[in-house]
């Protein structure tokens, strides 16, 4: 009776190692993340030499880096997905505490690199944002504590994880990390949402979000200049939203051609948030509408997997890993065609930075654990069929 | 929902007990059959929710993916500015004066800014600017265009031949952007009414002008108000008077080798200033920064018109004469005792020459006796004093349109006692703005009403209500006034056809010791013309104008002020339009005083 609670494999004989893996992992969503990893070799041949060259590095200084950090976040994906639905969420969980104590203080021991928000740890080799780290391991921990509230006389999951959601996203406000916390709060929301929340809870929830946004661009002034930037229709071609919308224009259909693009000389973030600006301006339209489509077919195809899924705690998961995955990517891609207010985000697999690629492996790797090919005891299982 | 359904069902854990089985399996079998059923609910809702989810996510990557294709697609525009820039209000009205004529407006220019992350070469920029614009520091230009900073500004207002030298710099990081400037066409001539302007809110593509001083400041939030749709202000004062008059007044002050000059035109029905001009003075299209060091009432930026306080002698008198005759206490031909010296206590007053023992009153005005005017002060009291110059205005602040005045209150003894009182009978021991004198006088000539002075061209007209003196009083002062021109210290100053009448006055000037120089006046005339029926109010003042005639040393303002004066009539006259009277006069020879 108890391998039916949460967090259980099915009581079927096991077939170990690689073949299991292979035949039950999703296969095509991983080949889908090399996909974008090899994209964002290209876009970083492309975008980060001009910046290497201004800070007096050589020439490919962060097209190696990323190669490194690429290929260590990949190997933490696939290996991730190997792991047992316990060992992950185990290992999830205590990395989730480390990160949150590490988040926690990092007003003490952070930097800010001169950028005005204190995100990092600084190692003799590089730096490390917790905050990337947090969004996958929080989904993990909040998935882990609803599934068990939902048992008879199960623990008050939905309070605790409320409150670490709290918790965080007031660490990452007081940063200020806005997107971040955006992030946190959409991944908590959504898990919420597919736990069972109650229909009048999510309407009052949604008008909280609202007010919030409201009181944010109230009071805090960068928020609302950044706000207001894009709610004006004309746009200052001197700032980066600038930049990427005509970058976005020259590029057109086909691009201008490979190497020949201008945007990532005048563009800072050109290699980062705004790296999509830099694919459109020399690939053209057809090449980042493929980028949207790998990341739209990343999150849709997590999604309507776990619809399958009988176990509360994987598809709590699930749902807010793929979350994570979509709205960061929404969230990037937004900024840069002026869907949305410009906010620091990276685009995962394809944006330079050691955190944000290592913390994208991992992601995907729970989410891979997450989405694995499981008995679920429905007629197909039953009848022996392949599913 | 089967929330009511117990956990252990009675009739179950009887049926147990009696076949000797565990009742807890009861239970459990109870709950696991639950939680089975709870699951099947959840995954269903699940199920339903995750498909919306995945629908919600579809349609955000679509909507991105739409508009990436829309921007892409788009027709490039050609790129333009937006934000604050725009919204500075840059539509400062223009100044006029009473006839419509510009003193000051709004010329298009061009500033001059860089963005030295788009410059292709910082040396050479630096370089290039150097050639053009000597005045800049090169070091510093360096320093900007090579460190972090995003935006320098460079040049705030550029000429269209150094817009254009730098353009062909081919700097792609030297920008130039539109920019209003405040221009006064009229240069230094109306400096101290006008005030001038600087810069506020700067951007790029406009800057904001704010007043700093004069009705710039004064009508700051008028001129810059675009509710008003670009009407004009329009000032009292008359382009060409105001420009003769300084013309003439600068010449007098280089001939008479006076270190600042002042005059005041005002008309003396109204109190409007037609010319307010103090010398030295400025061109406000490049207002000199305020002095560090030294006296500022000897700036240039000091308005002695409306904001210096001076102690302006003997053109008091006809106050104390008006009061005298206002109250009854004499009429022009009562004799007056004009036995000097006149002693109080440690004081002494002295006249200028010995008139011998009496004058009748008319006769004390026109030889500008002092001890005549202190014993007939004297007589009336300091009270009475008091409430007569209070009701001329003498007494308060200059309640004219400028910033300025606001700053110099009139310089009253602290205690009124009798010996005040009898040398303010003659212009000592108070100190006002020849502005004020001005004002003053108009209401002893106009027929008696008081006229507030004012910059402004729509003024309403006095009434009864402000009626200081009778009229009968107001044309017994003419009649005194016009008498010191045609025989008294003001001889100098009759002007053919216009009937000129005045008062002269030389005040000692006091010296930072409380006392008095004995070689410096302060030559001052007040007058009116033409006599027969007042029009306007002239004062003209010199400062330590010192001129020699005939071998002779001369300080007083019978031979200083009141030339100066006269010259000035003769000029402005026919602008104002007056008609000369048909000659009554011994014909005199012209005094030319203009410097050109």
């Amino acid at each position: 009776m108890t391998e039916m609670v949460h967090g259980a494999q099915a009581p079927h004989e096991r077939e170990s190692g690689l073949p299991e893996w292979w035949r039950t992992v999703d296969r095509l969503s991983i080949a889908a993340v090399f996909a974008l990893f090899l994209i964002g070799m290209l876009l970083a041949l492309a975008a980060s030499p001009p910046l290497a060259l201004d800070q007096g590095k050589p020439r490919f200084f962060y097209v190696e880096r990323q190669a490194v950090y690429g290929i260590i976040g990949l190997a933490a994906m696939l290996y991730i997905s190997t792991l047992s639905v316990k060992a992950a969420r185990r290992w999830a969980v205590i990395g989730f505490v480390v990160v949150l104590v590490a988040l926690a203080l990092l007003p003490w021991l952070g930097t800010d690199y001169g950028k005005g928000a204190i995100r990092w740890y600084s190692f003799g080799l590089g730096s490390i944002q917790p905050s990337e780290f947090i969004k996958p391991l929080f989904a993990v921990t909040a998935a882990w504590l609803l599934a068990a509230s939902t048992d008879i006389a199960g623990p008050p999951g939905r309070v605790i994880s409320f409150i670490f959601a709290a918790t965080i996203v007031g660490i990452l406000v007081v940063q200020p990390d806005y997107g971040q916390a955006a992030l946190i709060v959409a991944s908590w929301t959504t898990i919420f949402f597919v736990g069972g929340a109650p229909k009048k809870l999510i309407i009052t929830l949604g008008a909280l979000v609202v007010g919030g946004g409201l009181l944010a661009y109230n009071t805090v002034a960068h928020v609302a200049k950044r706000i207001d930037g894009f709610l004006l229709a004309e746009i200052d071609p001197q700032t980066q939203i600038g930049y990427a919308t005509t970058a976005i224009q020259d590029g057109g259909l086909f691009g201008v051609g490979i190497g020949r693009g201008s945007v990532k000389w005048t563009l800072p973030d050109a290699h980062t948030d705004f790296i999509i600006a830099v694919a459109a301006e020399e690939f053209g339209l057809i090449f980042t509408l493929v980028i949207i489509a790998l990341f739209m077919f990343l999150t849709m195809r997590a999604l309507l997997r776990l619809r399958r899924e009988r176990d509360m705690f994987i598809r709590l998961s699930g749902v807010g890993l793929a979350t994570v995955l979509g709205a960061q990517a929404l969230i990037n891609l937004g900024v840069a065609v002026r869907l949305l207010p410009a906010k620091g985000m990276t685009l995962p697999f394809v944006s330079y930075g050691g955190s944000s690629l290592l913390a994208a492996g991992i992601m995907m790797g729970l989410l891979m654990v997450m989405t694995r090919k499981r008995v679920q005891g429905d007629m197909g299982d039953i009848l022996g069929g392949r599913v | 929902m089967d929330i009511r359904r117990p956990l252990r069902p009675l009739p179950r854990i009887l049926k147990a007990r009696a076949k000797g089985e565990d009742p807890d399996l009861v239970e459990a079998e109870e709950r696991a059959a639950r939680l089975r059923k709870q699951r099947t609910r959840e995954k269903r809702r699940a199920e339903l929710r995750l498909g919306l989810m995945a629908t919600a996510f579809g349609l955000a990557f679509l909507a991105v993916g739409g508009k990436m294709g829309m921007v892409a697609m788009a027709e490039p525009e050609e790129p333009a500015a937006r934000g604050q820039a725009a919204a500075i209000i840059n539509s400062r009205a223009n100044i006029v004066d009473r006839n419509g004529a510009i003193l000051a407006t709004n010329l298009r220019t061009a500033s001059l800014y860089a963005t030295p992350q788009d410059m292709a070469d910082p040396l050479n920029a630096v370089d290039g600017l150097m050639a053009i614009f000597p005045d800049l520091d090169a070091d510093r230009l360096l320093r900007d265009f090579t460190g972090n900073r995003k935006f320098v500004w460079v040049k705030r207002k550029l000429s269209p031949e150094q817009q254009q030298a730098v353009l062909d710099l081919g700097e792609p990081g030297l920008k130039v952007g539109p920019r209003e400037l405040r221009l006064y066409p009229n240069g230094a001539f109306a400096a101290h009414i006008l005030g001038g302007t600087r810069f506020g809110v700067e951007g790029v593509r406009s800057a904001e002008l704010v007043g700093t001083a004069g009705v710039e400041l004064e009508f700051d939030d008028y001129l810059r108000d675009p509710a008003n749709d670009g009407q004009p202000l329009q000032l009292s004062v008359d382009l060409t008077v105001q420009s003769a008059m300084r013309q003439v007044l600068e010449g007098g002050m280089q001939l008479m080798n006076a270190k600042a000059a002042t005059g005041v035109l005002l008309e003396a029905n109204t109190g409007r200033i037609i010319s307010m001009v103090s010398l030295p003075d400025f061109d406000p299209n490049h207002r000199p920064r305020p002095p560090v060091s030294g006296d500022p009432a000897d700036s240039p930026l000091f308005n002695r018109a409306a904001q210096g306080t001076y102690e302006l002698g003997s053109t008091f008198k006809i106050f104390t004469a008006a009061q005298a005759l206002e109250s009854g206490v004499a009429n022009p031909d009562t004799m007056i005792n004009t036995r000097g010296p006149l002693r109080w206590r440690s004081f002494t007053i002295n006249d200028f020459h010995d008139y011998g023992a009496r004058l009748s009153l008319r006769d004390v005005i026109v030889h500008s006796s002092n001890t005549g005017v202190a014993r007939l002060a004297a007589g009336m009291g300091g009270e009475a004093q008091q409430a007569f110059l209070g009701q001329l205005g003498l007494l308060e602040k200059l309640p004219l349109e400028l910033p300025e005045t606001r700053r110099s209150a009139p310089l009253l003894p602290r205690r009124w006692s009798e010996i005040s009182t009898m040398t303010i009978s003659y212009g000592q021991g108070i100190a006002v703005t020849p502005v004020h004198l001005a004002a003053a006088y108009a209401a002893m000539v106009n027929g008696g009403l008081r006229v507030v002075p004012t910059l402004l061209n729509d003024v309403e007209m006095p009434t009864e209500v402000d009626r200081v003196i009778s009229e009968s009083t107001s044309y017994a002062l003419r009649d005194m006034l016009r008498q010191v021109v045609v025989r008294g210290t003001a001889s100098l100053g009759d002007v053919e056809g216009y009937l000129v009448g005045g008062k002269t006055g030389s005040a000692d000037k006091p010296n930072p010791q409380g006392a008095y120089y004995e070689d410096k006046v302060i030559g001052t005339f007040a007058a009116a013309f033409p006599m027969n029926n007042p029009q306007y109010v002239l004062v003209v003042s010199l400062d330590e104008p010192n001129i020699d005639v005939l071998g002779e040393e001369r300080r007083t303002a019978g031979w200083t002020a009141v030339p100066v004066a006269a010259e000035i009539i003769r000029r402005i006259a026919p602008l104002l339009g007056l008609r000369p009277h048909a000659g009554n006069e011994t014909p005199q020879a012209p005094i030319l005083l203009s410097s050109n």
